[in-house]
């Protein structure tokens, strides 16, 4: 607001004066906010190729591929996002033609049930899931339900995080695909599809999917931006994908952990980017789409 | 996107009524069936561990008789000594920085705004957009990097002699800042947009100072976008805990970092209802804040567009 009181005298002042004075108070705050952002990723650049004393060298970043758990850590991480993605996916796109069916009082229960996620940070959400699975070992150990506990906590792909990830991603999946099924008239294409015989699972691939794919493509993003990212639920949990294993790594690999954050930045920033491009061609439908929803997966 | 919300979202509501009122009565029973398995998985995977929550933060079981009974115990405790202090310790830290950003996300916005080039605003949107969606662990280590101990920064500047310490309150809305700015950056340019550049020429035509369009047009209009900005920041840096947790370990009190503590069995035997009963007060902040903002997001698109 500092510029505003600077700016009030010139009121008075000419046309002329008016038209050069913001540019000042514009470029320092470009200036200022493009230093603050920029800072960050070139100190951490120079931090993991400039070791003091030695000079210039790449080895923290020649160094990951053969890095202790880096490919399990990594394919954990994406084959979890694979999973979640297309559970999400799978229960929100059914849920959202229905919700354009059927009676208007299921909109409001789908969208609540989607929306509720937000409210319950990930710490609060994994503190429940830790409650409820303690209660394997304490009160069905003698029941067939147990080898359930065990087979979702399995450490080579732990279920339980798919399913947690899914109830994290909802309201970022729900909002993408509903401002996408928002330009489709879907009663209408349903019914011409039904009347030209086609079963309801080709009325779903054959007509719904194809005009949803730029939504489909960001909800899938950010799904993935968020696993790719998750450590808070693993780590309380004690599984170890790709965030987990940056931390553990920091102990011993300072260097490594830097290159290894700074990489997995590009690769989250460059499918951001090219989601915001993605489909009908407009930053405008996926930047809001991806506005308002980073805070359940902010960790 | 958002002119097509209003004028589209009444279609798939308003035309069934008219038009296909046969339709949806013959159909609810089967509509119902396509958001039965999320509805199933939300109870399942989301209502049992809330539920779960719920029940172990008001109950408590003896260890010897097994029996269950209701207490506001662990929810007293967890607003005591140790734990209000990382309460409170949140809840400052996520208002700071909170108010930071959105100062400076409106600065921003309003630079990016009013400039005449299309390509710095696309640039800067776009920028924004990926930054917000930028936390974690990643963001902790990038800033380790820069103005940690052996930070390049700070080696550069030799801070740490100026007393600098990332690892610290400061540090940390230092590092909070990076993500909450373009969040609020994104939350703030449509309602600035929508600030018709009629409404200022009025209002200097009737004589007002730049000063007083913003006191009496500009700042009660965007007032809902603002305040509901803030909110949302707020809930975004109180729900944060990676960062924190690869930064600081305990050194400085948060809630986030009280609940991993008690969960990874890092205190006393027995707290782990108290981690409950912490996680139950975070919703409950967390639900006040999605209170408030959702009907400031409703009343600003109301009056912006």
């Amino acid at each position: 607001m500092a510029a505003l009181t600077t700016a009030a005298p010139e009121a008075l002042a000419p046309v002329k004066a008016r038209r050069t004075r913001p540019r000042y108070w514009r470029g320092a705050v470009l200036a200022i906010a493009g230093l603050y952002f920029v800072t960050p990723l070139l100190s951490s650049f120079v931090f993991t190729v400039h070791v003091p004393n030695q000079g210039l060298t790449f080895e923290a970043y020649s160094g990951i591929l053969s890095a202790d758990g880096f490919t399990e850590s990594l394919f954990l991480s994406l084959s979890l996002a694979a999973a979640t993605i297309a559970l999400a996916l799978l229960l929100v796109v059914p849920a959202l033609v229905a919700v354009r069916l059927g009676p208007p009082r299921l909109r409001a229960v789908v969208e609540v049930v989607c929306m509720l996620p937000l409210v319950v940070p990930p710490i609060a959400l994994v503190t429940g899931i830790a409650t409820v699975l303690r209660w394997g070992p304490d009160h069905f150990s003698r029941t067939p339900l147990y080898q359930t506990f065990l087979a979702v906590q399995n450490e080579s792909f732990p279920v339980v995080l798919v399913l947690a990830y899914t109830v994290l991603a909802l309201p970022f999946v729900h909002r993408s695909l509903d401002a996408g099924l928002r330009a489709v008239d879907v009663p209408t294409l349903v019914e011409a599809a039904r009347n030209c015989g086609a079963s309801r699972l080709q009325v779903i691939v054959g007509v719904i999917l194809p005009n949803l794919r730029s939504s489909l493509a960001g909800a899938s993003f950010l799904t993935l931006a968020l696993v790719l990212g998750e450590y808070t639920v693993a780590s309380l949990l004690g599984f170890r994908p790709f965030a987990v294993w940056i931390v553990t790594v920091s102990g011993a690999e300072a260097r490594m952990s830097v290159a290894v954050s700074l990489l997995s930045l590009l690769i989250t920033w460059a499918l951001l980017l090219v989601l915001s491009r993605a489909g009908t061609g407009s930053a405008t439908t996926a930047v809001p789409a991806a506005a308002p929803t980073p805070v359940p997966g902010k960790e | 996107m958002t002119p097509s919300h209003p004028t589209a979202a009444p279609g798939p509501g308003a035309a069934p009524v008219k038009a296909g009122g046969r339709t949806r009565r013959r159909r609810p029973a089967r509509a119902w069936l396509g958001a039965l398995p999320l509805l199933v998985f939300a109870g399942l995977c989301f209502g049992l561990p809330a539920g779960a929550l719920l029940y172990g933060a008001i109950t408590r079981t003896d260890p010897v008789a097994g029996t269950t009974e209701f207490t506001g115990e662990h929810l007293q405790r967890s607003l005591q000594g140790p734990y209000l202090t990382s309460l409170t310790g949140s809840v400052e830290l996520s208002a700071l920085t909170a108010a930071i950003a959105t100062v400076f996300g409106v600065l921003i916005a309003q630079a990016v705004v009013t400039s005449r080039r299309g390509a710095l605003r696309g640039a800067v949107l776009t920028a924004s957009g990926v930054l917000a969606n930028f936390g974690g662990i990643p963001l902790a280590f990038a800033f380790v990097a820069t103005l940690g101990i052996s930070g390049v920064v700070t080696q550069l500047g030799h801070l740490d002699a100026l007393g600098w310490n990332l690892y610290s309150f400061t540090g940390l809305t230092v590092i909070y800042l990076y993500f909450l700015i373009p969040l609020m950056v994104i939350v703030v340019v449509p309602a600035l947009d929508g600030l018709r550049p009629q409404w200022r020429e009025a209002a200097r035509n009737t004589g007002a100072t730049t000063w007083q369009f913003w006191r009496h047009v500009g700042l009660p209009v965007l007032a809902p976008s603002l305040l509901g900005g803030f909110v949302l920041l707020f809930g975004s840096a109180f729900a944060a805990h990676a960062t924190a947790a690869a930064l600081v370990g305990g050194s400085v009190p948060l809630v986030t970092l009280k609940i991993a503590d008690a969960l990874s069995g890092n205190v006393l035997v027995g707290q782990e209802n108290v981690a409950l009963a912490l996680s139950l007060d975070m919703i409950v902040i967390a639900g006040l804040v999605m209170a408030v903002y959702l009907p400031l997001q409703r009343r600003s698109s109301r009056w912006l567009h």
